[in-house]
């Protein structure tokens, strides 16, 4: 199996895509680039022997977040915007500036990672399967568990109170 | 095993990421790049994870994407509101914080 | 047990000020007996403490409460018993019994009646507080506290302008004085301390030190400065303007604290700080001059007084002018005695004089006249008073003025001289009084003089006995077991002399008033400016009004000035526009974009890291 291959490849489609999302003017292109990203992301997973969190992925995220997503960009129905308007450009660049600026920071911080300890202890196979994470996560992280569960319904129902149309 | 490409792939992802929520003016386009950083922060979670050769990192992707679903909807849903009241989308014409 | 009867002394009327201000206000009977009754109590712990003193040949007591103690500062609420104290103390309790007591007659029509009670049981307080004293701060204290009390009942009539501006000048011209007495005490605490001794204003330890005293601090400037505490409140030359005005006040509050007790503070300081003194020769010297000088100027004011309560005040001054005469040519047992006869004899002339008033209804002594024909007894009493304060033997008034004068021989001829002339003028004075008042035909047809009620006229019988055999009680003995005084030898010759003065002054005066006798024209011609001057109390009042306006007045015009420009336009609403400039300026920070917040968190972050990653090991 051509490891590295793949690596190369998800990474080139993955940040191929974000630039996507990032730089498209169109929202629904926007949406689907984002789509892609992170199915390119779920293969890095798969490389990464994270099976359940791969899979998880495309379920939840680019199944069940991004066609919300999409719901909510077609509701408001919004127009292409123009990526740099006069107004406010200097905000843009400077903020660019900064970014590539944080990367050579996270790139220097990486490279710091390569001669730490850590770095060539992995050992050879992970068990990433559902039925290792399912054992962790119904013993120790029970709790955490339930409170995420408790989350997502104060979630719901946040949503459902903003958005609701007041009745006259 | 070596993770130290994947730690700079999701360096890259997340400043794009940062890039994106700094500089677009829709507001769906801003929550769309906070994905994008979080998925950042996802890969680098598992990448960890196999370092060490334990869960931990996997589980708490687990969480995150919980959490982000649960802030996505509540984030879309005050979008939504916003738009419909101050018919506006852009994020630097709702400065009503202004002093 | 002895100490809680020194205490009881100040505290009774204390207790009863309170009592009253806050119980009996609408009871005139529980108020009068509540006042006259804690008083009584001090007088009769006084006695008590005489018994014991002279049982224990005047050992000094002392009881103190420790008020703060810091470790560079101690200071103690505290009292002394010492024959010079209990001299003291016998005299204000005992005397102002008999003024407490006159004063429930006096006073029988007044509103304010239990007001009136309230303020005198205060005063008595704080006048019993500054003669037990113990220590510098107490008395302080109480001094500043006196000169409340005394503001209070000069303006007790508040709603007479007179009396409120007099109350006002009293305790103005105190003030000044108080100044001067602060600095001294501030004075002598910093050149207390010595040897790693702690530094201290008490009495007894200060006596201990005096040595190193000389040594730590300017002695001289620190008994001047004290002297000027002295200067105001026994009225004495130039801050005595304040006792005439302070008339205004009821009758018994004259005879109580402008003539018995309050203005004898001072006396009494100079005889506490003796010691402190006698180490600066040359203030004792300033205060000899000043008294003398004192004596003679307001006697000779009191020649063309009309009002028979300003000649009595007058009187007063003059008479203090020869105790702090006394004091400064060292003769402390003769101040002080002479301090206690006129006590008794002034109390009881300013009350006999209150008799009259109270009968009628004026000051002026030539609205009055034949008072000896119409108030037997008040006039009686009045003339044993006058010949005490002339000075006439047997009375009291003699030995004690004749001491001071004796004094005077001995260590400064010019001094006697002007005490002997003095002596006379006082003699003439009291003389015209008595002469235009108690002669002669009754002037006032409107009220008929009736003879004072017995409640009036009985507490002046003890001072009238006192005044009589006052010389023979042995007041000198009893300061003597005190080693500072040096009692003075009896001497013929000047008390011949004086004695002819008096007698000639009271001669001259029943020549000129009670016979008629007009002298020449010429002569009045050539006495008018004179009398002018006189009548006019040497224009003081217009010098010192002036010198206010003027000077003072315009200082505190600049000095407002200066506050306005600088420290309030400059400092208080500069750092209030700075404030608001700076808010103007970080306040466009707050852009209300989002995405701003967020490259200013991003911007952070990085140099966060950065600075980390360089600078932390």
């Amino acid at each position: 199996m051509n490891y590295p291959f793949f690596f190369y490849g998800f990474s080139a489609l993955m940040i191929a895509s974000a630039l996507g999302v990032v730089l498209a003017r169109n929202p629904v292109y926007a949406v689907l680039s984002l789509v892609s990203t992170l199915f390119a992301l779920s293969g890095l997973f798969v490389l990464l022997q994270a099976y359940f969190v791969a899979v998880m992925q495309i379920i939840i995220y680019a199944g069940a977040v991004l066609v919300l997503f999409l719901f909510v960009v077609m509701l408001l129905d919004t127009a292409p915007e123009t990526l740099f308007r006069v107004k406010g450009g200097t905000l843009r660049v400077v903020g660019a500036l900064f970014g590539l600026v944080f990367l050579s920071q996270l790139v220097a911080a990486a490279r710091a990672f390569l001669v730490s300890p850590w770095a060539a202890a992995a050992p050879a196979r992970m068990p990433g399967t559902t039925e290792a994470i399912g054992k962790l996560l119904f013993t120790t992280y029970a709790l955490p568990f339930e409170v995420a569960s408790i989350l997502l319904l104060v979630g719901v129902i946040g949503a459902v109170v903003l958005a609701k149309k007041r009745v006259p | 095993m070596n993770v130290h490409p994947y730690l700079l792939v999701s360096g890259i992802l997340f400043t794009i990421g940062l890039i994106g929520v700094v500089t677009r003016r829709n507001v769906i386009m801003i929550l769309l790049s906070l994905e994008i950083l979080l998925n950042a922060a996802n890969l680098a979670f598992v990448a960890f994870s196999r370092v060490h050769g334990n869960l931990t990192g996997q589980l708490m992707v687990f969480f995150v994407m919980i959490v982000a679903a649960a802030e996505i909807t509540v984030g879309l849903a005050i979008a939504v509101v916003l738009v419909r009241l101050a018919n506006k989308t852009e994020a630097d014409q709702l400065r009503s914080l202004k002093w | 047990m002895v100490a809680g009867l020194l205490w009881i002394i100040p505290a009774a009327p204390l207790a009863a000020f309170f009592g009253i201000a806050l119980a009996t206000r609408k009871s005139r009977p529980l108020s009068a007996a509540l006042a006259i009754g804690a008083l009584g109590l001090s007088f009769l712990c006084a006695l008590q403490v005489l018994l014991f003193s002279v049982h224990h040949d005047g050992a000094a007591i002392q009881a103190s409460l420790p008020w703060v103690t810091l470790p560079g500062l101690s200071l103690e609420l505290g009292l002394l018993m010492d024959p010079l104290a209990i001299l003291m103390t016998l005299v204000v309790t005992g005397v102002g019994l008999m003024i407490f007591i006159y004063s429930v007659g006096y006073m029988a029509d007044e509103p304010g009646f239990t007001r009136y009670f309230a303020y005198l049981s205060l005063f008595a307080f704080s006048m019993l507080g500054i003669v037990l004293a113990n220590n510098f701060v107490t008395l302080f204290m109480c001094w500043e506290l006196v000169g409340a009390s005394s503001y209070l009942l000069i303006g007790y009539w508040y709603d007479r302008p007179k009396a409120a501006e007099a109350g006002k000048k009293a305790f103005l011209v105190n003030r000044i004085a108080d100044f001067g007495f602060l600095l001294g005490i501030l004075m002598l605490w910093s050149a207390s301390g010595s040897n790693g001794a702690a530094r201290t204003l008490n009495f007894a330890q200060l006596a201990q030190r005096l040595p190193s005293l000389s040594a730590n601090g300017p002695l001289t400037l620190i008994g001047f400065l004290i002297f000027c505490g002295v200067v105001g409140k026994s009225a004495q030359f130039p801050l005595h303007v304040w006792l005439p005005d302070a008339m205004e006040g009821p009758t018994p509050v004259s005879a109580l604290i402008h003539a018995a007790t309050m203005v004898a503070a001072g006396v009494y300081l100079l005889c506490r700080t003796f010691f402190l003194l006698s180490a600066a020769p040359q203030v004792l010297e300033w205060i000899a001059v000043i008294g003398g000088f004192t004596a003679l100027f307001a006697a000779s004011m009191a020649l063309v007084e009309n009002d028979i309560k300003r000649v009595l005040a007058y009187s007063t001054l003059s008479q203090l002018g020869y105790m702090v005469m006394a004091l400064g040519l060292g003769g402390y047992t003769a101040g002080m005695y002479h301090l206690t006869t006129h006590a008794f004899f002034k109390a009881m002339l300013f009350m006999g004089a209150g008799c009259v008033i109270h009968a009628l209804h004026t000051n002026d002594i030539w609205h009055m006249g034949g008072l000896v024909r119409t108030m037997p007894a008040t006039s009686a009493i009045f003339f044993i008073g006058s010949l005490a304060l002339c000075g006439i033997w047997p009375l009291s008034g003699f030995w004690s003025k004749d001491e001071i004068l004796t004094l005077a021989f001995e260590h400064n001829r010019i001094l006697w001289a002007v005490g002997t002339v003095t002596a006379g003028m006082t003699a003439f004075y009291m003389g015209r009084v008595l002469c235009v008042a108690f002669l002669g035909q009754p002037k006032s047809r409107e009220h008929h003089a009736h003879e004072a009620p017995l409640i009036m006229l009985g507490p002046l019988v003890p001072l009238a006995i006192l005044s009589m055999i006052g010389g023979f009680i042995g007041i000198p003995h009893l300061l003597n077991y005190q080693a500072a005084g040096a009692h003075v030898e009896f001497n013929s010759t000047v008390a011949l002399i004086s004695s002819i003065a008096a007698l000639a002054g009271l001669a001259l005066a029943y020549r000129i008033y009670g016979q008629g006798f007009q002298p020449s024209r010429e002569l009045q011609a050539a006495a008018d400016p004179v009398v002018l001057l006189l009548r006019r109390k040497y224009f003081i009042d217009e010098i010192y009004a002036w010198i206010n306006q003027n000077i003072q007045q315009r200082a505190a015009d600049w000095m407002g000035l200066f506050e306005r420009h600088v420290i309030i336009s400059f400092c208080v609403n500069g750092t209030a526009k700075i404030t608001g400039l700076a808010g103007r300026i970080l306040r466009r920070a707050q852009t209300g974009k989002v995405q701003g917040y967020a490259l200013t968190l991003l911007i952070g972050l990085s140099l966060l890291i950065y600075a980390t990653w360089r600078w932390v090991p």
